[in-house]
């Protein structure tokens, strides 16, 4: 069992009582609403005749259904209007701040909380979304629920939940240039597998990730949930207090002294001890691309696909199933493969430094002929911050669409989707099979340069090669 | 307040095999804008049981023998990916009681448990031998015991793994746990007093 990580105590801080099943009884410091995941919930309380516990702990924004190309109202799909009207109205009913696009603040549920000041180290984080575990990169507890929990903590503010494990997943080392932290969880995935993590939460350490930006470290934390983890996090540093500081919703002045003496006294101690622990070199990492229909199915840039026959046992039948729909040649290198779009954005890679790293690449040059280029912001403010760069200009003169905040192709339930079996290049988080629209769809998840290089090559190229 | 309690189920089986089985294969986002759960039993698997012309494909879901099914057996990480709680809605909706594979992603089986649909874990080898069995004798009712902890079948008995904090909550009716939880409001005050966070540290 692990004993003093940043897991143990802020768990023990956040149990309210053991339950007669033997689930423990957490409150909730912080649930994110958003407009899929949430109708069936309220329409709960109304049945109920109950109201929201703890309504000012409680912020909804509309991320997943929204069109990134003409937001005007009403939507041209009737549904995703249905659903924003729903949840207009919900927030009304039931006393929610909504982060709407009328107030500048809208974007991707994982972009938006950090980018407030919402999330911070220490607290209890959920929300009807399993990438809910990004927030864990502040030193948060942070996990996806579905929508009957949701349902329950918003009429008790808790949950009945099985106490985790804690895998300390150490990374050590500086990082060879042109790698980034998309690399590194990609990494941790190949390792530790898809469902290495069931039943672990996963504290990323280690000199590589003491140096990473705060906004990096959300990459890290977005995709726990790939390696099978519910929830992942990274003790609250300097990095983390000075993102923090001066945020809208962090404290000001004095109590920000006092949260800063909070958040460092729910850091593992140096003694803690942990279930398992894993050592990673960051040396052995290289820019990451997958090549299957799982975030495990990932390689080098420089690395061939698989052989199905070099492969342990249990891998074989999902790389057989992986090749055949992927339509893609086992032992053959992953560099060159052609793609027909490229998406850059999501909550895995549509902040700022994200999208920076993007435009490095396409600064001067052009998206190769016949690929389409969606370059997506996370959030209103990441797409102003951006265009306050220049950043947009870099990228609609290389050929790409320049969008409005949104999830868009990472799930396409909004209008941006693949047709038949088109091929993507894309940051976002998985690679399941039918996931970005179309059921013979089929996506590379990679980092933002990697994608950027592929749309200026047509194929999937080594993006180091573009940075002379 | 409580649920029904659900102490055992009984029924033929669905084998659907394959490893991995994530979320957006068990109901792909599209059919996720709806605002109520209502239809979601149509739309399980939809992308591999019915292709772009809407003809029916090869699939266990598809095919007679198993209609009226009470079990799906599948394999290791069955569920993973997205929190949609569409994903067991659309297993619950078309009929299912519990599911039994080798392995489950932990935000499907909590949602699952929320349910009332017992997410049951038995070795690999014993999922390969009930999907065989249940492929050559699609008749075979299964008996799921939770007070016992034991799948019964064709003179047959295995031991089943579930665990123990979700087993008392089928016995005890308490699965949905809202009652439980609401029943401790004096408690969560408590606790909220305790963290310094509450009040944004003033």
């Amino acid at each position: 069992m692990s004993k003093r990580t940043l897991y143990d105590k802020v768990w023990a801080k956040h149990k309210v009582a053991t339950l007669p099943t033997g689930h423990d009884q957490l409150f909730i410091g912080l649930q994110y609403v958003h407009e899929v995941t949430s109708p069936p919930a309220f329409a709960g309380l109304r049945e109920k005749g109950t109201k929201i516990s703890y309504p000012e702990r409680t912020f909804a924004t509309v991320d997943h259904v929204i069109p990134t190309d003409d937001t005007s109202r009403p939507f041209k799909d009737k549904q995703a209007e249905l659903m924003l009207s729903t949840l207009e109205k919900n927030v009304k009913d039931f006393d929610v701040t909504f982060f709407s696009p009328s107030s500048g603040k809208q974007g991707v549920v994982h972009i938006i909380g950090p980018e407030m000041g919402l999330t911070q180290p220490g607290m209890t984080i959920v929300c009807g979304d399993s990438h809910t575990c990004t927030h864990g990169a502040f030193g948060s507890l942070a996990f996806g629920i579905g929508t009957s929990e949701v349902q329950m903590v918003m009429e008790t503010q808790t949950l009945a939940m099985k106490p985790f494990k804690v895998r300390q997943v150490n990374v050590k080392g500086p990082l060879k240039k042109g790698v980034c932290a998309k690399d590194i969880i990609l990494k941790i995935i190949q390792l530790l597998g898809v469902k290495g993590g069931l039943g672990y939460a996963y504290e990323f350490t280690g000199t590589t990730i003491e140096n990473l930006s705060m906004e990096d470290r959300l990459t890290i934390c977005n995709m726990s949930i790939e390696a099978g983890a519910r929830i992942g996090y990274i003790n609250p540093d300097d990095t983390t207090f000075e993102y923090l500081r001066g945020r809208e919703y962090a404290p000001k002045g004095e109590a920000f002294e006092r949260a800063v003496e909070y958040w460092k006294s729910i850091a593992s101690d140096k003694d803690a001890e942990y279930d398992d622990i894993v050592n990673i070199d960051a040396n052995d990492i290289e820019p990451m691309v997958t090549w299957g229909i799982t975030p495990g199915q990932v390689i080098g840039i420089n690395e061939n696909m698989p052989l199905i026959n070099d492969l342990p046992e249990e891998d074989i039948k999902s790389a057989k199933e992986a090749y055949a729909y992927m339509k893609l040649e086992e032992g053959s290198p992953i560099k060159g493969v052609p793609v027909d779009v490229v998406f850059i954005g999501a909550c895995t890679n549509g902040k700022l430094s994200d999208l920076k790293a993007a435009a490095e690449i396409l600064d001067g040059k052009k998206v190769s002929k016949n690929i389409r280029l969606l370059v997506v912001p996370g959030s209103m403010k990441v797409k102003a911050e951006a265009e306050a760069e220049g950043l947009d200009r870099i990228f609609k003169a290389a050929g790409a669409e320049w969008r409005e905040a949104g999830c868009s192709m990472c799930l396409a339930m909004n209008p941006d989707k693949l047709e038949g079996d088109q091929i993507s290049a894309s940051t976002s988080n998985r690679n399941f099979i039918g996931r970005q629209g179309s059921p013979s769809g089929r996506t590379l998840l990679l980092g933002p340069a990697m994608a950027a290089a592929a749309a200026v090559k047509g194929s999937i190229a080594d993006a180091r090669e573009f940075l002379a | 307040m409580f649920e029904e309690k659900i102490k055992s189920i009984k029924g033929s089986a669905i084998p659907l095999k394959g490893d991995d089985i994530d979320t957006d294969q068990i109901v792909p986002a599209r059919f996720l804008k709806e605002i109520t759960f209502e239809k979601m039993g149509e739309y399980l698997f939809c992308d591999a049981r019915i292709d772009d012309k809407g003809n029916h494909k090869s699939h266990p879901l598809n095919d007679k023998k198993y209609e009226e099914a009470s079990f799906l057996i599948v394999g290791k990480n069955f569920g993973c990916g997205s929190s949609r709680e569409h994903a067991p809605q659309a297993v619950k909706r078309y009929g299912i009681k519990a599911i039994i594979g080798e392995s489950f992603a932990e935000i499907f089986a909590g949602n699952c448990k929320s349910l009332g649909v017992p997410t049951i874990t038995v070795t690999k080898e014993e999922v390969d031998m009930l999907l065989k069995h249940t492929e050559n004798h699609p008749e075979t009712i299964y008996m799921l015991d939770l007070d016992n902890k034991v799948l019964k079948f064709s003179f047959n008995s295995i031991s089943i793994q579930v665990p123990e904090e979700f087993r008392i909550a089928f016995i005890d009716g308490t699965w949905n746990a809202t009652a439980l939880l609401a029943a401790n409001s004096d408690k969560v005050k408590e606790t909220v007093s305790s963290l310094p966070y509450i009040n944004n540290f003033q």
